[in-house]
């Protein structure tokens, strides 16, 4: 149990107002695009119209007339420095400026630099690059077809074939499905989308020539990895790099990868000697950067004929692009995918992937999840559905049935995780409660009597955050732990610094809530500082929900380290000895003697003014968190939709979400984040699509055709919540801002298959648009 | 060299002059030549509503606006929103109800939110998600933002009866 | 996103606009709302050489009753309509209309104008004025011309206007007192382009018959589609279910929609059937009002 601390200390579990909110209020945040310096010129990327072609020539000569321009950078000019590569974070290779040929739309060919916007946009038209066309590969069914063009003639294996990757018992599983009364399948896409935060990615490089340092502000959701890989690819001493990432106008993965525009930022920067800002534009945004999911997936479940769920079978195609740019920090190819036995008791699972290269950008990221753990979950949450409507079950009570009970926790899947802790027919219960359930299914009913259209979808997930534990994490070598640094001032005051770095998850106030509770100082007496690499302590940065779970156990873990250093202190100003003495948050005190205490502000005057013969003075500490384990959020979701039968237009008429992520930090800041991340979610589920014509054209390239729901298609979130701390964590955390979005698309898809179900339909892939619909209404005879 | 005009546009208040080519576009006037840059760009297609501010009173996208329209014009923009260092019931409403997260949209929404209780002072649910509706927030699911408007629209009406 | 350099001219009168208009031809573009033209700019898909913008020209921001016509400016912005009482009461279709297209911020600026002159099939505007049997005022050098609006849309993003007039007026006859109308649209979310959208206004005799009915019907063909087939389908006779599902039926064989992201052409074709029925009724219910 959380000790409840005063709502002056602000510690665990209060909702403490937001510090941060005051300079986005005032309209005084600090987005890379606000930084303006002297001298500071505009970079624009020419990018490639075709998906894939040779570059015959390119010809700069118009563009540098353009008055106040100051440079054209192409591929060959980077070749020359060897920078017209780079390595991507999963052991691929991809190109900053094309050299030889383009292999998707929107590539970066080359990067104009001049005085003014301008200039920039007007010259970036007039690079001339001559392009000869070739065939293009769209379809990553047909990528290892004998006659597909082979993309990457710069790889050593001449096939588009990345990566085949298994895990699990294949022999076992195909036994256990030999001997099963009933075996159901479902294919499913988890379509290519784009996180689309708001702000867009950009950077400024500046190198200053007299001191020879390159400063970057940059859209960085891990700006000490990003330094080190400057340092590493670009040949810069590390310790002349500083990355400052500013103010994030969210991220969702997004942020997590270099891109080539910041690679040609600092190139320029480091050419002309002045800071360049590039800032890339929506349509470059969702052309080139960080797409997510494009997973082709197949599950079969092998089960008694009572529901119970024998074995799990997965296989998928995971489309990666030109390149595998993808941004995961796991030894697996496919990231956290083997999550894919959900919640559930599977005594057999057997999953294999394979990747492969097509003619579309490159990627991908984890938006708004684990890497893959919100394809995984979709698909066992799809499944489970259609199982039961083949054992003609109720949805929740085959969940019940089948999932893993508290007391089997730590609990060991078959393919390989151990979840840490879990009480998954609790959340369930409550969410059905909350919904009505029975109420609605009698709804459903009647209105099916009627020939009206109704569904109600169930997700009960299960998460997998907080990356990561060093036997099973890196980013190109690096493990993933975090750190936090804290520093408490000789007035009590205090200043914390981690390796994270907040996107609007709220930092600034709940890592200060952490140390609140850990040492009773005010919330409002604690400043956190993230993002500046010369001042934060190394860490991997934030994206994974792992903010909380890693750098939220070093905070904690820096905290007791400062308070144990205050109880010699305390002991020494109370001349007591320190097992005398007993801790409240704010003050240690005498035992049995309670007016006998020094307060922790007390105790940081005295570690500066009276310290204990022979200890070092002040009061600070630092931790390098490395979680034992990850973390395993959960929850159920509900949805219930209404279809019109004229149009096929869905509506979502209630969304019911109850989620367990630990102990809190600050509840209405995880309500906020659920809120947040189911709206990405329905988004996903009906809306947000990135797709290539046959030529290889990106279609939903822009916020015209890639579409985000506005606040009138997105309902009325009811939350709720139940908690199972995380035993191994320190302040029993798990992490909450990818539950929603990992758990909620097959809420909304089950809702959806679920008013069509007795019409037949088992499944619909995503985006669930309104003419998808209707085309089944039509197919079975009931369109209006 | 493509030929300028000279423009002058207040905002909150305050006239700024410039010389400035026709195509510079009001939200970069706003961000660079006058140095507000609480407006913010989000997308190229008019859709997002960051770049959101109120020109003569009514809310328009500043990004789809040419700077020399607005000559002659007034401006608000979120830096004008607070007055003589106190939050205005909106600024306060999405403080306390938690309407915003990475603060990106905010300026924007928080336009459109004035727009709106000015012209409907309490509006409800439904009036308020459609009056939002050309502002994209990714963050906050925009049920906090909700709660924010509702929160100055109460707070104003107290402010009016006070 | 920086639109190609252009010149950017601001007349004070509508005969110095077209003065202007005379003088550059086809290298100039109208700047009314500018809310579909900023973007294509932006994106350069659109490189005016000269751009003159018209907002300051009086006398063209209007809404009023005048001569048997609702008489609207053609700097009239979408908003306007949305907050006029006139509108509200009279002519709930043209509200319905405004308050579907984009959003708030964008309906500020846009024009009615505009909406109609841009020629885009997409637009919300042309199907409901060819439901209301509009008159286009085109004023040229030579002074005003009326252009009846089934004459309006030439192809797509061409109208009949001359490249040296600008759209000044839009009237609707307001004949006969049991009239109604109704715009419905089917959007991938709120300020999308219609994947359809279907615009009907009926006129009832005092027998209850239709006097008249218009059916416009939006981004379903390369231009905006009049169904008069479905019109005439009504026409004379008894407003019944059976002859609204006809007149539905017709008008979505009068539409000629191609397939793309919104969809493909038979659920366009279905939808237009769908909210063709749907305006009738809606059309009829305040007709009887």
């Amino acid at each position: 149990m959380i000790q409840q601390t005063s709502p002056e200390i602000g510690g665990m579990g209060h909702s403490v107002k937001r510090k941060e909110d005051r300079r986005f209020l005032l309209g005084k945040g600090n987005y890379v695009d606000d930084i303006h310096l002297p001298h500071m010129v505009y970079g624009q990327l020419v990018r490639s119209p075709f998906a894939h072609a040779l570059i015959k020539s390119v010809n700069t000569e118009a563009a540098m007339r353009v008055p106040g321009v100051l440079a054209v950078i192409t591929g060959e000019d980077l070749a020359k420095a060897g920078l017209a590569w780079m390595p991507t974070l999963f052991f691929d290779k991809q190109m900053v400026l094309a050299t030889g040929k383009v292999l998707f739309q929107s590539q970066e060919v080359a990067f104009v630099v001049a005085e003014t916007r301008f200039a920039a946009a007007d010259a970036a038209e007039l690079v001339e690059v001559d392009y000869e066309e070739l065939p293009v590969l769209v379809d990553p069914h047909h990528a290892l077809d004998a006659d597909a063009p082979i993309l990457r003639p710069d790889r050593e294996e001449k096939s588009n074939h990345i990566f085949h990757w298994e895990v699990g018992d294949r022999a076992a599983t195909a036994k256990a499905f030999e001997k099963a009364p009933v075996r159901t399948e479902v294919t499913a896409v988890f379509q290519r989308c784009h996180p689309a935060p708001l702000e867009t990615c950009g950077c400024v490089a500046d190198f200053n020539t007299a001191t020879e340092r390159l400063t970057v502000w940059l859209t960085s959701q891990a700006p000490h990895a990003h330094r080190t890989l400057f340092a590493l690819v670009g040949g810069i001493p590390e310790n002349n790099i500083r990355v400052i990432s500013p103010d994030i106008g969210g991220g969702f993965g997004n942020k997590v990868p270099i891109y080539p525009g910041y690679v040609c930022a600092v190139v320029a920067s480091l050419k002309l000697g002045r800071p360049v800002k590039w800032v890339e534009t929506r349509s470059e945004n969702l052309q080139s950067t960080g797409f997510a999911r494009d997973y082709h997936m197949r599950a079969e479940i092998a089960s008694e004929s009572d529901g119970t769920v024998k074995a799990l079978r997965v296989q998928t195609l995971a489309d990666h692009g030109a390149f595998n740019a993808a941004a995961q920090p796991t030894k697996f190819p496919a990231g956290l995918f083997s999550i894919c036995t959900g919640s559930y008791k599977f005594p057999n699972a057997f999953c294999e992937v394979d990747g492969v290269y097509t003619n579309k950008a490159p990627g991908g990221i984890a938006y708004r999840c684990s890497f893959r753990v919100t394809e995984a979950s979709y698909l066992i949450e799809r499944a489970m559905d259609v199982l039961a409507y083949q054992l003609n079950t109720d949805p929740a009570e085959l969940r019940l049935k089948n999932f893993i009970r508290p007391d089997e926790f730590p609990y060991e899947t078959p393919l390989g995780w151990s979840y840490d802790s879990g009480n998954y027919a609790a959340a369930m219960n409550k969410a059905l409660e909350i919904a009505g359930y029975r109420e609605l299914r009698k709804e459903q009913e009647e209105k099916r009597r009627r020939g009206e259209l109704m569904g109600i979808g169930l997700s009960s997930f299960t998460e997998v955050v907080g990356a990561g534990p060093a036997h099973t994490f890196d980013i190109a070598g690096l493990k993933m732990f975090d750190s936090c640094e804290i520093r408490i001032h000789p007035t009590g005051k205090a200043i914390a610094r981690l390796g994270t770095k907040s996107q609007g998850q709220g930092h600034e106030t709940t890592f200060p809530q952490i140390i609140a509770q850990e040492l009773g100082i005010p919330v409002s007496d604690i400043t956190l500082e993230e993002g500046d690499t010369d001042t934060a302590p190394y860490g991997l940065g934030t994206y994974a929900s792992r903010s909380t779970p890693v750098a939220g156990g070093a905070t904690s873990v820096a905290s007791r380290k400062i308070r144990e250093k205050a109880r010699k202190i305390a002991a020494h100003l109370l001349e007591v000895s320190e097992e005398d003495l007993e801790w409240e948050p704010g003050k240690f005190f005498v035992k049995g003697a309670p007016s006998k205490a020094k307060t922790i502000q007390e105790i940081a005057f005295a570690a500066y003014t009276n310290i204990p013969p022979g200890m070092e003075a002040g009061l600070e500490a630092v931790d390098y968190y490395d979680p034992p384990n990850l973390t395993f959020p959960f929850g159920t979701y509900i949805c219930v939709v209404d279809i019109d039968k004229g149009t096929g237009e869905i509506k979502v008429r209630r969304f019911i979400a109850v989620d367990d992520c630990g102990n809190i930090i600050n509840p209405m800041i995880v309500e906020g984040q659920i809120h947040g991340g189911l709206a990405e979610g329905l988004g996903i589920a009906f809306m947000q699509l990135i797709s290539y014509d046959e030529s290889g054209n990106v279609q939903g390239g822009n916020f015209m055709d890639y579409l985000l729901p506005t606040a009138v298609e997105t309902p009325y979130w009811e939350t709720d919540k139940t908690c199972t701390p995380s035993p191994h964590h320190p302040i029993g955390a798990k992490g909450v801002g990818e539950s929603p979005n990992v758990g909620s698309p097959a809420a909304f898809v089950n809702a959806v298959v679920d008013a069509l179900s007795h019409l037949g339909v088992r499944h619909i892939d995503m985006p669930i648009a309104s003419w998808k619909v209707w085309q089944i209404l039509k197919e079975k005879g009931v369109a209006a | 060299m493509p030929s300028t005009r000279r423009v002058s546009i207040q905002i909150n208040g305050e006239k700024i002059s410039a010389e400035v080519e026709p195509r510079l576009l009001l939200v970069h006037f706003i961000r660079e030549t006058a140095g507000l840059t609480g407006t913010h760009i989000g997308c190229d297609t008019s859709s997002c509503g960051a770049c959101t501010v109120l020109l003569d009173g009514r809310p328009v996208k500043s990004c789809t606006l040419f700077a020399v329209q607005a000559d002659g014009g007034e401006i608000s923009t979120v830096e004008g929103l607070n007055r003589n260092g106190q939050m205005h019931p909106i600024q306060e409403g999405f403080h306390l109800e938690h309407g915003l997260q990475c603060g990106f949209c905010t300026p924007g929404m928080m336009m459109s939110a004035r727009a709106l209780l000015e012209r409907n002072p309490h509006p409800d649910e439904q009036e308020i998600r459609w009056a939002i509706a050309g502002n994209l927030c990714r963050c906050t699911g925009y049920q906090n933002i909700i709660k924010a408007i509702q929160y100055a629209s109460k707070k104003m009406a107290e402010g009016v009866s006070a | 996103m920086i639109p190609a350099s252009f010149e950017y001219l601001r007349p004070g009168s509508l005969n110095e606009a077209i003065a202007m208009l005379s003088e550059h031809g086809d290298e100039a573009k109208i700047l009314s709302g500018g809310q579909s033209l900023i973007p294509m700019m932006k994106f350069r898909l659109s490189r005016p050489a000269c751009l003159i913008d018209i907002n300051r020209i009086p006398n063209l921001d209007y809404i009023k009753e005048e001569d048997g016509y609702l008489k609207i400016g053609g700097l009239t912005r979408e908003t306007a309509l949305e907050h006029s009482d006139l509108i509200r009461s009279r002519f709930p279709i043209l509200h319905d209309t405004s308050f579907v297209i984009a959003d708030v911020q964008v309906r500020n600026l846009a024009t009615v104008g505009g909406n109609l002159a841009h020629g885009d099939p997409a637009n919300d505007h042309p199907a409901t004025m060819l439901a209301l049997d509009a008159e286009i005022v085109a004023t040229g050098p030579q002074g005003e011309r009326i252009i009846p609006i089934k004459d309006f849309f030439v192809a797509i993003f061409t109208t009949a206007l001359r490249p040296e007039e600008i759209l000044t007026e839009i009237r609707i006859p307001m004949n006969g007192s049991r009239r109604g109308g109704a715009y419905l649209k089917v959007e991938r979310k709120v300020g999308d382009y219609a994947t359809a959208g279907v615009a009907v206004q009926v006129t009832l005799n005092d027998r209850g018959d239709v006097q008249r009915a218009g059916i416009g019907l939006t981004n379903v063909g390369p231009t905006p589609i009049k169904a008069t087939g479905a019109e005439g389908a009504l026409a004379g006779k008894q407003l019944t279910d059976e002859g609204i599902a006809e007149a539905a039926r017709r008008a979505s064989e009068e539409a000629q929609p191609s397939s793309d992201l919104r969809g493909p052409a038979e659920y366009k074709t279905a939808l237009v059937q769908e909210l063709t029925r749907r305006a009738l009724y809606r059309a009829w219910e305040r007709a009887k009002k």
